[in-house]
This record gives C-alpha cells, sequence and structure tokens, in this order.
C-alpha cells in the first residue's frame, strides 16, 4: 500500500496557484493514484491568501491536508508559506519561491512585512528559495513562475519525471508547451 | 484543444463537486437548468454551458424565478435543476415550500451550496433545516462521485415521489475534485404539459388534500431510504458508532478507519429503521457533523440516546480532519513540529483598474458613507475607503438607507448613500427603490454598474448583452427602469473620472429629494487592453505625500518616502493615481487606451 502524499501549494490571488495543482493532480494520477484536491474559490480571487490542497495514494478520503501531516508546502509568495508552517509534517519540507507581495493591510500602513528571511532561520524550517521569478525573466514570460515551482517540487515528490511531462502537456495550451516544459526543466534542476 | 465533455461518454475524470453535478445532469437526461451565481455553487450552470449543450441553461435576475422557471419545466414534463448558494434559497423559499406540496411532474434537483467557514457568505446557515421545514427530500453528497450520483438518483426519487429534491452540498464538496467514474446520456422525453388544476392550484380546498399527502410522502420515504444505497453502515469496531454525512464522513473515515459508521446520504426524511438498526449495533454513538447538530437532534429526540455531538465538535465553522481528530480521537492527536506564526493578514481588495475605486475613494474623500450591498464593492468598508456600514443581504442597502432616513431624518442620514451593484439591484434592489419613491424618501442611491456579475468570477447578468451561453441578449436599460420606478434625478457618471465623480456625488447628496447616480464602467475582468502600459512616478517631483495611498490600489506600495508602483500589477486602463498626485509625479500614457 502506497502511503498518501500530502501536499499544499500556497499563495496570493493571480499567482497560478490553480494552474500549479492541476499539473500535480494530473501527474499524480497519471502514476497511478487515487487523488483529490481542494481549493477555495470566492473573496480569495481579489487578492487574497489563495492555497490548493493536494492528496495522493491507493485511496484518499478527505480532500483535505491535516495539519501536521503535509510532506510538501510549495509556497508561490514567502509569507504565505510561513502561514502554512504549522501544516508541515516532522520530515516535511517548505518550497518558496523568493517573492515578497504586499498585503493591502501592509500598503495602507496597518501591518508589517515581516522578515520572513530571519524567522525561518529562528523557526529553522526545512526551506528552499527558489529564484523562480529571475528564472522565469530569462525564459522571458513572467506566466510560467509557477511551472518553474512545479519543476522544483517534482523531486521532491514520488512521480516520475514521464508523468510530469505527460501533465504539463495536458494542462498548458498548446502554444506555450516549449516554453513551459523548458519551465519546468529549469525548475527541476535546482534540485537535481 | 480539450475535448467537450459531452463528447465523453466512459472513463473516469477528475471532477469538482460542482462539474459532476452538471455531469450529472446531463447524464440524466435534464433538459433545463436556471439559477443565479453565488459562491460556492456558481460553477455548475457555467459548466452545463460550456460543455454540455443538450441542457438548455441560463441565468436568472435572481434564484426565485430561477426556481419558478425550473418549476415551469417539470410542470410541462422536462427534467430540470436550479443552483443557489445558501443564502439564495431564503430568496427562493417563497416557491419552494409550496412546490413541495406541488410535486414534481418532470424529476427537480434543487442544489443549496452552504458555505461552512463562510468563506464567501455572510451567514453560516444549515440548509438540511430548510429542507425539513419545506418538508422536501435531502440528500448531501461526501465527495464528487457522490455529487454526480446523488443528481441522478434525486431526479429518480423526484419523480416516483413527486417530490423536490434538496441537493445540500457545501464548499468543501463544490470546490474539492475527485475522480468520477462517468458514462453517456440517457434521453429522457419531456412529458408534455397538461393543466392539472387538483395538483398544482394550492387553493386551501387543494392544498389541505396536498398537505396530506406531504406527510404521507415523508412517512413512506422514510421506510425507503432504509433500504436505499444511499444511506449505509460501515461495520467496524463496535465500541463506537459514528453518524455522520457530507464531507464530515471524509474526515472521520481518516483519522477513526477502524469505528463503525452509519453514513446519512439522505437526511430527510431520515431512515429510522436503519438508525434504530445501527444504534443496537453499537456502544457509543458520536454525531460529527459541521453546523447544526441536525442528525443529533432528530435522533436522539426519537430514540432517547446518550451520545456525543455538539458538546465535542463545535456548531460554528467549518469542519477538518483535526477538529474530527481532537474531537473523536484525542489521544492520538501528536505535538505540531511547528506552530502557527503570527503574520499580517492577506484580505481580498479591489483589483487594480477597479471602477468602485474610483466611487469609494471619492465618497471617502467628501467624508460620505454608504449602506451597502452583496458583491465586489463590499470591500468598500476596507481601508483607506472605510465608505461603507452596513451590509444585511442581497438588495439590502437601499432598504436600510430607507429605514435609517425614516428613524433620523434626512439631517441624521447625513452622507450616506446606498451602494449597490446592476446585478444585485436587478436581483433585489429594484423593489427596495421602488419603496424609497412610494413612501417619499430623499436618499441618493448609486448603482454601480460594472456591466459584469463579479464578485462570482464574472457572470453575464441582463444588463450585460450577454447570455450564459455567450449568446446576444436584449440589455437592460437601468436609466429608463430607474425612471419608470418614479425617479426624476438620474445621473451617469464615469467612476474613473475623479473629479466629475465627486462633483456629482456632492450634488446629489445635497439635492432635497430622491436620486439616483449610475457609476458606469466595466468591470477589469470583461475585456483586455490592447497595451501595456503602467504608471510610473517622477521621483524628482514627488513630495511624498501620500494622497495616491488615499487610493488603497494594490499596485502602489509606500517606499519609505515615495510610492512604488507595480508594473506587474498596474492596470493599463486606468489612470487614477495620476489623477489625484498634487505635483503631477504620477504619468501614464493611455495612448488611446480609452
Amino acid at each position: 500500500m502506497t502511503p498518501v502524499t500530502n501536499v499544499i501549494i500556497c499563495g496570493t490571488g493571480g499567482q497560478g496557484i490553480l494552474l500549479a495543482s492541476e499539473v500535480l493532480c494530473s501527474a499524480a494520477r497519471s502514476a497511478g493514484n487515487d487523488v483529490k484536491k481542494s481549493e477555495v474559490h470566492g473573496m480569495a480571487q481579489r487578492g487574497g491568501s489563495v492555497s490548493s490542497h493536494v492528496r495522493f495514494g491507493d485511496k484518499i478520503y478527505s480532500p483535505l491536508v491535516e495539519k501536521g501531516f503535509a510532506d510538501l508546502i510549495l509556497a508561490m509568495e514567502k509569507m504565505e508559506g510561513l502561514r502554512w508552517a504549522s501544516y508541515l509534517a516532522p520530515k516535511g519540507k517548505l518550497v518558496a519561491c523568493d517573492l515578497r507581495i504586499n498585503p493591502m493591510t501592509v500598503n495602507t500602513g496597518l501591518a508589517e512585512y515581516p522578515d520572513i528571511d530571519a524567522i525561518m532561520i529562528e523557526e529553522k524550517l526545512p526551506v528552499s528559495l527558489v529564484p523562480a521569478v529571475e528564472i522565469a525573466e530569462e525564459l522571458g514570460n513572467m506566466k510560467v513562475v509557477n511551472v518553474v515551482l512545479i519543476g522544483a517540487i517534482s523531486t521532491h515528490l514520488p512521480i516520475d519525471l514521464e508523468h510530469w511531462h505527460k501533465a504539463v502537456k495536458e494542462q498548458v495550451p498548446s502554444k506555450f508547451l516549449e516554453i513551459n516544459l523548458e519551465a519546468f526543466r529549469r525548475g527541476r534542476e535546482l534540485f537535481g | 484543444m480539450r475535448k467537450k465533455l459531452n463528447t465523453v461518454m466512459e472513463g473516469t475524470l477528475l471532477l469538482s463537486g460542482n462539474e459532476a453535478v452538471a455531469r450529472g445532469a446531463w447524464e440524466s437526461g435534464v433538459h433545463f437548468a436556471s439559477a443565479y451565481p453565488g459562491t460556492p455553487s456558481t460553477e455548475i450552470l457555467e459548466t452545463i454551458a460550456e460543455e454540455y449543450d443538450e441542457i438548455d441553461a441560463q441565468w436568472a435576475p435572481n434564484e426565485k424565478v430561477g426556481l419558478e422557471v425550473v418549476a415551469g419545466a417539470s410542470f410541462a414534463g422536462a427534467r430540470v435543476l436550479s443552483a443557489m448558494k445558501h443564502v439564495g434559497l431564503n430568496v427562493a423559499a417563497d416557491p419552494l415550500f409550496t412546490l413541495s406540496y406541488i410535486g414534481a411532474t418532470g424529476g427537480i434537483v434543487i442544489v443549496s451550496a452552504d458555505d461552512p467557514g463562510m468563506h464567501s457568505s455572510q451567514n453560516e446557515q444549515d440548509n438540511r433545516l430548510m429542507g425539513k421545514a419545506a418538508k422536501v427530500v435531502v440528500l448531501e453528497p461526501s465527495d464528487s462521485q457522490e455529487a454526480k450520483d446523488m443528481v441522478g438518483e434525486g431526479l429518480r426519487i423526484s419523480e416516483e415521489f413527486d417530490t423536490p429534491v434538496l441537493l445540500r452540498m457545501t464548499t468543501r464538496i463544490c470546490h474539492s475534485k475527485s475522480l468520477v467514474s462517468v458514462g453517456p446520456r440517457k434521453e429522457v422525453a419531456v412529458k408534455g404539459y397538461k393543466g392539472d388544476i387538483r395538483k398544482r392550484v394550492p387553493i386551501p380546498a387543494h392544498a389541505r388534500a396536498m398537505h396530506g399527502r406531504v406527510e404521507k410522502r415523508l412517512r413512506e420515504m422514510s421506510e425507503w431510504g432504509a433500504g436505499s444505497m444511499l444511506n449505509r453502515i460501515e461495520e467496524g469496531d463496535p465500541s463506537v458508532g459514528v453518524i455522520t454525512s457530507g464531507i464530515s464522513y471524509q474526515y472521520v473515515k481518516d483519522v477513526y478507519p477502524e469505528a463503525s459508521v452509519l453514513k446519512i446520504g439522505m437526511s430527510n426524511p431520515l431512515p429510522w429503521k436503519l438508525i434504530e438498526k445501527f444504534i443496537g449495533m453499537v456502544d457509543r454513538v458520536v454525531f460529527v457533523e459541521e453546523n447544526e447538530p441536525f442528525l443529533e437532534d432528530a435522533v436522539r429526540a426519537r430514540f432517547l440516546i446518550e451520545a456525543d455531538g455538539k458538546n465535542i465538535i463545535p456548531v460554528e465553522g467549518e469542519l477538518n480532519p483535526e477538529i474530527v481528530r481532537n474531537a473523536l480521537r484525542p489521544e492520538s492527536v501528536k505535538a505540531l513540529t511547528w506552530q502557527a506564526i503570527d503574520l499580517p493578514a492577506r484580505p481580498p481588495s479591489l483589483c487594480p483598474g477597479c471602477p468602485h475605486r474610483g466611487a469609494f475613494y471619492c465618497l471617502s474623500k467628501i467624508k460620505g458613507s454608504s449602506t451597502g450591498d452583496i458583491g465586489c464593492y463590499t470591500l468598500g468598508l476596507m481601508p483607506p475607503y472605510n465608505a461603507l456600514e452596513t451590509t444585511v443581504c442581497m438588495g439590502a442597502s437601499i432598504g436600510v438607507l430607507s429605514g435609517i432616513e425614516k428613524a433620523v431624518g434626512r439631517v441624521g442620514m447625513g452622507k450616506l448613500v446606498a451602494a449597490i451593484g446592476e446585478s444585485t439591484f436587478v436581483h433585489s434592489g429594484i423593489t427596495g427603490l421602488i419603496d424609497m419613491v412610494y413612501n417619499g424618501n430623499t436618499g441618493t442611491v448609486m448603482i454601480m454598474d460594472n456591466s459584469l456579475t463579479a464578485m462570482t468570477g464574472g457572470q453575464q447578468n441582463p444588463t450585460t448583452g450577454k447570455n450564459l451561453k455567450g449568446g446576444d441578449a436584449p440589455v437592460l436599460d437601468l436609466e429608463g427602469l430607474v425612471r419608470a420606478c418614479g425617479v426624476e434625478h438620474v445621473r451617469v457618471v464615469d467612476p474613473h473620472d475623479l473629479k466629475e465623480m465627486e462633483k456629482v456625488l456632492k450634488e446629489e447628496i445635497e439635492r432635497e429629494v430622491l436620486s439616483v447616480i449610475i457609476t458606469r464602467r466595466p468591470c477589469i475582468m470583461s475585456y483586455r487592453p490592447k497595451k501595456r502600459v503602467v504608471a510610473t512616478v517622477d521621483l524628482e517631483k514627488c513630495i511624498g505625500c501620500r494622497q495616491c495611498m488615499k487610493l488603497g490600489c494594490p499596485a502602489i506600495s509606500w517606499e519609505e518616502d515615495h510610492p512604488d508602483i507595480s508594473g506587474l500589477l498596474c492596470w493599463p486602463n486606468c489612470n487614477m493615481c495620476v489623477q489625484v498626485c498634487p505635483v503631477g509625479a504620477i504619468s501614464k500614457d493611455l495612448g488611446g487606451l480609452e
């Protein structure tokens, strides 16, 4: 029996979190798993926090990851990664895009954006920061940041490369396939 | 190019609960569907319209009309579906309660998408109680496969037992994806319309007989439910018997796989015989259900048993695996490796380029405020605007403003206006405006017309010129409608023209008779700008006065002593920051984009 793998993808509205979680679900399914995912739409679309839970394995019941059980958290924005830290399993990993997006509470002066890097060190979080924005800039399309990040987490998950490739092909429009496959490759080689 | 789903006749698909409901409707031969958008139900009709051409689907102006239209189609023998969010069922309650007496000729499934945890809602009502009060069948799926299957089974039950069926979903079912095995569409003939006044005209003489039939139907269905696949016992450790339904079932299976479980799929009427059997099998009964103690109260009142339920699981909020573990199996709770970290909240905000920003910026600038309504513009309550002070339900902004004037008079009302979107105005604001005219109110109603039902993700409505299927539709003439209600002073203004917006607000608030302002500019979700132009700040000219920060634009952040405008977030067709800068430090060449 394959153990259940628990993943949380988080970030802010408009970052392509839903596409990223669709790619992950496709890959997990292609590898023969039962899959469930859960996300909340609605108010989240207006730039608020967005998250998607993905679980796969032989048989999945809850679509939500239980606190303390996440094997992997992928954060498309640094502070959002910290927000979900308590969901990490003891041996879980946090992969975060090295990107800061101010919430309106910071812009309007009601709050300060915390020193995320310092907190990550202080809390001894098992975190890897990924320069996904720089990689996407090099590739000339900011929209592929999410696929760079999917590439970055791909080596951390029990899914073979062929299934990832198939999933990217299924989920991105064909005219952007090449750049997305390249984005995936660049992300993946970060954790070689 | 992805294949349309009505060409997929077999296999397994990863579908959300909403997509599964659409699939179930298609496979079961549904002919017609109508709804008003509302999170978390909106994607049901959208999926039907995009994927399943065989179903005639349309947006209604509100949920009451949506249900009435499908009722009529059912009277004519069509299989029908209507969908709404939980509070939408309040709007549709009037037809629902009597439709229960009338019954169904073609099968009727009504989806109520409840929102435990209030991810995108103003209350947390549990519509199993509404279904019980209306005396209709209530089905509760616990994943997408069941959501699909229960549409088909619901239609069958509806026709066999002559009753509307309420399919009670929740956000976590609507917006979670799981695997669904699919099949082809089974065509069902429309039976045709045949008048039957004893069945469909509930004058008291008829209605008394109808009510008798309803009570008989509920007794028969309870018997039937004990043997139905909808409800099942999963025998396990007899020391604990969990009675559960919906998403809660999945959490129970995860945290306590050994427990005996009675999974209720039909929660009204309850299958008493099956429940009695289960109670006899286990030593201790625990009810695990979200929000109201619906199963718990009914079962404990009938069988007078000791049990755990809402004493260990909260009524308020959405359940999740950790809440269920803490309640059901506290001995298995492990200490967390990392604790939650206190961080600034990231609340939603009006999008960069949002037309509502201009209206709220000006209202805030003249120290006005508003009675608010349901839509994106509810965000007018947030800083830096602080320009919205009440919200009750769809359409209530206008009635509330009238009532404040009745209580404290025109002077006491100060600079309050009613703020309501065009879709919400059409939904249920019109009657409030007629009331204002009829009863001599003098306030100002601001209809914020962005020509899209935006909060729910961008749907068409009677003012947009398009229907659900993307076809052309007549455009509702808002100015003409408002005038026809008896309003003499109607002004249309572009909310991005800040000078004009402020002037119109001032003049209409000061006006001693009733007036309507229509702020008109399309929602940014409804079009794609042709060119990518962004605002830039000239740091030589900037005096650090923070006027631009008063716009509350997500693209503008403050860096020590000057604003920084994000090129990624700045919306091309907007130059409100250019307008508010008193020294001309912000520039943007719109170059014909208007």
